[in-house]
């Protein structure tokens, strides 16, 4: 059985410059004929012939500037030896790489680099992983005749200290900064610019006094948002992984997907033995093209942290303390209760809870526990609390519960919109790739309450911030619809060929209504009239237009209709169903799609089958040999509820931690503490561990094989690279427990359940791994209609046929500012910190951000008394916590903002239970606060505090 | 806010986005209680309209006898 996948040499070839689409050219490089695209360079076609021109300043991700001279070339018919990174091919070239000139010339060029470089090669941490020295060697540099003389690397000269000197920066937690083994090759300045697009670097001084620099005093303090994109791209040890300085370089490499957010980027997990060296973005990875971002490059530590419990343990009450006991013990234990509720209560008395952190196995077997084992469909996922509204919105309009496009599409899209989302914190390697195309003159609209860092972007052009008030997002949408519709810019043809025309006209009626002219809803929205029309006559205008949108979309009363309006928006401007356009709803964890896709939720078996539907459940039926029950079971806060009034009395719940993630936390603890049997199954005693009897340890994503689905539909591999260090994978456990409750199952390894999923789920059908390990990844649909994938959706026509336009009335929240709660609470992630913050919290992103602060206008600060960094109460009708005060501008007056990453803050108990009309997806991004100052922790903080530390004792191992 | 009141304000807000709808506007509230509503719930909605239905859109009443009841079941 193949586990592993060692990339050949050929998967990371670094080719020099960017690959080019162009009509061929034949040219001739040493004799060699190659035929490549006009554009490309003579460096790139040389590599494709199979010959290695020496290079410094080039390399493949980066367009070349021609600066380090060493990859000359001669070229008859030309003067001179051109840079080949920089001269692009013609008909008929007779290239020459290698000859006594080029030889003699380019030992020059070494010459000179080395008579600058320290020579501490065999205590260098990139010893063996250098350009510079494999340079050398290729040129066949043999000595340096100069004198020793002004330098940059030594740090004293002639008995004085060296001015040119500048000492190592290891501010940075992950990669060192070391100047004196720079050679201003400005690959890092490059790749902060063209591939991460932050533009953090920069190069200070001329000649012999270039210095590269991030425009601070350290890369700390600097812009730097330590993507690793430099660290990555220098050919020396200048810009490090302080973990190579630790341990050496890795001996091998295993291609596995990042287990962050829904991105889904492809990383070489590099290795020496069973210890991870790094994580390094993989060239091949469809999603991230080779990029990374702070969180999947480098914060990974929490897999190792002390926190980690690796055996189970179990309390009869949850005033006890825990005891560590055998997995035997645990399993029986968790058995025995669960049958006795099951016995006592009746089947629906217990539920599960799958993971989307976990792979689409883990979570296809946990949704089989509940409905195959338990008998009962009370299943539910965390995408309930994030994207469940999408899943709704798309079905009834386009016919499936997904976003449309892959994210090359960004590539070709002319204007993007950004509704009720942060990519470059929340998705930052998305971001990137959309800032690319921003730069090359895509225009942007931002409908975000809070200026985000988008619209910040260097070298942007065109763009629009429609800085709604929190809460009217389906009175904007309808609105843009309106400008639209009454200016008759939309898409005749399109909506004539594709979608249903009685619906069309309803909705056309609907529309044109004056209520929802810009100037009718601006005193609700606070968004502009004459800015409102400018931008919807801008994405009605523009050859491809694409929708990305986040969980400022979803997480609102009114949450599934603003999805049915923006499909309403891309269905009537004809952006659906080609490269650069349609509908993207960027996923937060990294498997919200596949846990969706896996049947996590109550009314739906796997691939979105209603379980009303006989014959799908006929299907599971035959497979599973049990009989399925046809009604739908109870969604998360279906089942806090009904645990409240005494019917729900066991749960078990795989990687979440809902007393955290999820809404109005005094209700989440009163459910919880309510229950008989609640079973945490996770890598740390998380805060819902604190209500739990039974805990059973985790796996991470590098201790197990499985696959994740990502926002594009991408189903990606994940690669097992370590044992796991609690004993047994995610699915082993719930395989245990299964057994214990008496199924009888014997799967030996995941392919085996993905073998299940595809036998039993249309769109999965031809999945494999051994596809997925030839293909690198798929997108689903898969099957025999779309033996590749689907990397567009609704080419030829929507998947329920005629797209459906359906009318989108604005009804405002019941959560209303007033005396008592004037502000609007809306709230949001940073780029370091990760949801929960269970795995970023036990990193060392922490420099980044130790704690949540509230963001406030000074306006609304001043009439506060609140000056930067107060101590802060932040108070609702559910409860109140207190924080720190960050003044600015980013926020309208009106509406503050904070982040959930951290317990202790616990944004949550402020927040209500308010929730989405369709699927009770909760009202996250609007709450009625009021702020004032405080002296320090609420009551309720301090008494949370208090009963987490009884909650987390472990009795002493007897 | 008990089991009952929740109930109320989701059916309630339920029937809020059909209000706005063409069509038989009864029929998609039912049908949208009836897909995702378990058995549990939808009973405790029809206690409740049989008891009067106090604070319920005249919609959610109109929609009642759509709303399937809960079948018998065995523990």
């Amino acid at each position: 059985m193949k586990d592993f996948i060692i990339p050949t040499k050929d998967w990371n070839k670094d080719m020099g410059t960017p690959a080019r689409a162009g009509k061929p050219v034949t040219l001739n490089i040493d004799g060699v004929a190659v035929t490549v695209p006009a554009g490309t360079s003579v460096m790139r076609a040389a590599q494709e012939a199979g010959i290695a021109i020496p290079k410094l300043c080039a390399t493949d991700s980066l367009e070349p500037i021609g600066s380090c001279r060493l990859c000359m070339v001669q070229i008859d018919g030309m003067r001179g030896t051109p840079a080949s990174c920089t001269t692009p091919v013609h008909e008929g070239m007779q290239v020459h790489t290698q000859t006594e000139d080029l030889k003699r010339l380019r030992r020059g060029v070494m010459e000179l680099y080395i008579s600058d470089h320290p020579l501490d090669c065999l205590t260098c941490a990139a010893n063996g992983d250098c350009e510079l020295q494999d340079m050398a060697g290729a040129v066949g540099l043999r000595e340096v005749r100069y004198t020793p003389g002004e330098n940059h690397f030594e740090t004293r000269s002639n008995g004085e200290a060296n001015p040119r000197y500048i000492a190592k920066d290891i501010s940075n937690p992950y990669f060192s900064y070391d100047p004196a083994k720079c050679i201003v090759c400005m690959r890092c300045v490059r790749a902060c610019e063209e591939v991460q697009g932050t533009f953090a670097l920069t190069i200070e001084g001329r000649g012999f006094d270039a210095r590269i620099s991030p425009a601070a005093p350290d890369f700390l303090s600097s812009d730097c948002v330590s993507c690793g994109a430099c660290v990555q791209a220098c050919p020396t040890a200048t810009l490090v992984e302080k973990s190579v300085e630790d341990i050496g370089t890795p001996e091998r490499s295993v291609v596995t997907t990042c287990a962050y957010c829904g991105v889904g980027c492809s990383f070489e997990a590099q290795m020496r033995g069973d210890e991870l060296v790094r994580m390094v973005p993989w060239k091949g990875g469809q999603a991230n093209r080779g990029h990374s971002c702070v969180k999947g490059r480098f914060a990974y530590g929490y897999a190792n942290h002390a926190d980690r419990i690796l055996n189970p343990m179990i309390r009869d009450s949850i005033d006890q303390p825990w005891r560590e006991v055998s997995w035997v013990e645990a399993l029986d234990f968790t058995a025995t209760r669960l049958r006795a509720i099951q016995a006592r209560h009746g089947k629906d008395s217990v539920g599960v809870i799958t993971s989307s952190r976990c792979t689409n196995e883990e979570t296809f077997l946990v949704q089989k526990l509940a409905r195959a084992v338990f008998g009962t469909n009370n299943t539910d996922t965390c995408a309930r609390v994030c994207h469940s509204p999408t899943g709704y919105g798309l079905k009834q309009t386009f016919g499936t519960s997904a976003g449309t496009q892959n994210f090359d599409s960004v590539e070709k899209t002319d204007l993007a919109v950004v509704i009720g989302a942060n990519p470059t914190d929340g998705h930052p390697v998305f971001a990137s790739r959309l800032r690319k195309r921003l730069r090359a003159g895509a225009k942007l609209i931002v409908i975000d309450p809070r200026r985000i860092d988008l619209l910040e972007t260097p070298h942007l052009g065109q763009s629009w911030h429609l800085a709604l008030r929190p809460g009217t997002n389906v009175a904007v949408l309808t609105a843009m619809a309106h400008v639209i519709v009454t200016e008759g810019l939309q898409d005749g043809t399109f909506i004539a060929e594709r979608c249903d025309l009685d619906e069309w006209a309803d909705y056309i009626e609907f529309v044109q209504n004056p209520d929802y002219a810009p100037e009718a809803v601006e005193g609700l929205t606070g968004v502009p009239a004459p800015l409102l029309r400018e931008a919807a006559r801008a994405y009605a205008a523009a050859p491809n237009a694409a929708i990305y949108y986040g969980l400022g979309v979803t997480e609102h009363s009114q949450g599934s209709t603003t999805v049915i309006a923006i499909a309403n928006l891309a269905m009537m401007t004809g952006n659906i169903g080609r490269e650069g356009v349609g509908v993207n709803p960027l996923r937060g964890q990294n498997n919200v799609q596949g846990s969706c896709d896996m049947g996590s939720f109550p009314h739906e078996l796997p691939g979105y089958r209603h379980v009303s539907d006989d014959a799908a459940r006929a299907i599971f039926e035959r497979a599973w040999g049990v009989t399925l029950d046809p009604e739908p079971g109870l969604r998360i806060p279906n089942m806090l509820d009904a645990a409240v009034a005494g019917q729900f009395k066991g749960l078990y719940v795989q990687g979440e931690d809902i007393l955290q993630s999820d809404p109005d936390t005094r209700h989440v603890s009163a459910g919880l503490a309510a229950m008989e049997c609640v079973i945490v199954h996770d890598l740390f005693l998380n805060e819902t561990a604190n209500y739990a009897h039974v805990f059973l340890p985790g796996s991470t994503f590098l201790e197990k094989d499985g696959t994740f689905t990502n926002a594009e539909r991408r189903i990606n591999p994940v690669r097992r690279v370590m044992a796991p260090k609690n004993g047994y994978a995610d699915w082993e456990v719930t395989q245990m427990l299964a057994n214990a409750m008496g199924a009888g199952w014997s799967y030996t390894h995941p392919r085996e359940i993905m073998a299940e999923i595809a036998a039993t789920t249309p769109g999965f059908a031809n999945v494999t791994y051994e596809m997925l390990d030839e293909r690198g990844s798929v997108q689903w649909p898969c099957n025999d209609s779309a033996p590749e994938g689907s990397p567009i959706m609704h080419v030829d026509g929507f998947v329920r046929g005629k797209g459906r336009f359906i009318r989108t009335a604005y009804v405002p929240t019941e959560e209303r500012t007033g005396p008592r709660f004037p502000l609007l609470l809306t709230t949001g992630r940073i780029l370091s910190q990760y949801n929960v913050g269970a795995q970023t919290r036990r990193t060392a992103n922490v420099v980044w951000h130790d704690q949540d602060v509230l963001e406030i206008h000074p306006h609304d600060a001043e009439t506060r008394g609140i000056k930067e960094g107060d101590w802060v109460r932040l108070a609702s009708r559910a409860g109140d916590t207190t924080l720190r005060a960050v003044l600015t501008d980013r926020v309208s007056p009106g509406v503050v903002y904070t982040t959930f990453h951290h317990p202790t803050t616990q944004a949550n108990v402020v927040t209500t239970d308010n929730s989405d009309w369709a699927t009770n997806c909760p009202e996250y991004k609007v709450t009625a606060v009021q702020v004032a100052l405080s002296n320090g922790p609420s009551d309720w903080q301090e008494r949370y505090a208090v009963q987490a530390a009884a909650a987390r004792r472990i009795e002493a191992a007897e | 806010m008990n089991a009952a009141d929740k109930l109320t304000r989701m059916a309630n807000q339920i029937a809020t986005f059909f209000e706005s709808q063409t069509g038989d506007q009864a029929a998609g509230v039912a049908a949208h209680i009836n897909e995702n509503w378990s058995p549990p719930m939808r009973a405790g909605l029809l206690d409740h309209i049989a008891q009067g239905g106090a604070d319920l859109k005249p919609l959610v009443i109109e929609a009642a006898p759509l709303i399937r009841p809960a079948p018998a079941r065995a523990l």
